[in-house]
């Protein structure tokens, strides 16, 4: 049996812009299957990821409309893995800088998504048994 | 006991006129103001955030002014003020052709050999 651990993440990088956020939700997805808790903190562009307007769109290039295109936006996958934390009987914490949050007019976040500051973010890593900082970079 | 953190700081000017400082540097005042055990260690081009004399006062867009530039080296002298080590790596200093007279005081120069031995006094490093 595995041994429960606690992990602390922090995202920096805005929704659609770069392959470490999905290798960040990878690992996060990868830690809360195996029952680990998870605290992610996201940081500067990152605050985007759980704005709750986004919208998927139809792509005319790919030649499908809304329904087929089936477009992910980020806010969806937080909830997933929140889903998925809670079927796996682990925990997820998921915070947004606030005033990362009020610069770029995001506030509206979906459920779950809690508003706090760098020291949230180093408590957590205090407590984890590891974290890590996945930057922008350039 | 806290657990003893190393930011490392390699990005160096990314967003700084927008943000009006380095946001890093930034959160590092953040969380030393909350308690945490912390270093940061520059390299890359963010070696020349220790240069003295910089100035990036004067933009304006349209009648819009931005009254309050960035003023890195002041936040890093800041941090050093507070007990915070700010390490500086010397081949990065060389290869920008920055020499110590044009630095800040109380940067801490470490040669590129040496940076292993600096990562070992630390629980985590948070390479930005």
């Amino acid at each position: 049996m595995t041994t429960k651990k606690t992990l602390a993440f922090l995202l920096m990088d805005a929704p659609y812009e770069s392959a470490r956020t999905t290798t960040a939700f990878r690992l996060v997805d990868a830690a809360i299957r195996r029952g680990h808790d998870v605290s992610v903190f996201c940081y500067e562009g990152a605050v985007a990821l759980s704005f709750a307007k986004q919208a998927p769109h139809p792509n005319a290039v790919h030649g499908r409309d809304l329904a087929q295109e089936d477009h992910p936006n980020p806010k969806d996958w937080i909830a997933a893995l929140a889903a998925q934390a809670d079927r796996s009987g682990a925990k997820l914490a998921w915070i947004n800088c606030g005033l990362c949050v009020d610069e770029r007019g995001v506030g509206e976040v979906v459920s779950g998504v809690g508003r706090g500051s760098p020291v949230d973010f180093w408590k957590s890593a205090e407590a984890a048994d590891n974290s890590l900082v996945i930057p922008t970079k350039g | 006991m806290s657990k003893k953190i190393l930011q490392i700081v390699e990005s160096g000017y990314r967003a700084t006129i927008e943000e009006q400082d380095d946001t890093v540097v930034w959160f590092t005042h953040a969380i030393k103001g909350g308690g945490a055990a912390i270093a940061v260690l520059l390299r890359g081009h963010a070696v020349n955030y220790g240069v003295n004399g910089q100035d990036a006062s004067g933009l304006a867009f349209g009648d819009k002014k931005q009254t309050q530039p960035p003023d890195l080296a002041g936040d890093l002298a800041r941090l050093i003020a507070k007990g915070v080590e700010v390490h500086v790596v010397e081949e990065d200093l060389v290869a920008h052709g920055l020499v110590a007279t044009e630095l800040i005081p109380g940067l801490k120069r470490i040669a590129r050999s040496g940076i292993p031995e600096l990562l070992g006094r630390y629980d985590l490093i948070w390479h930005w």
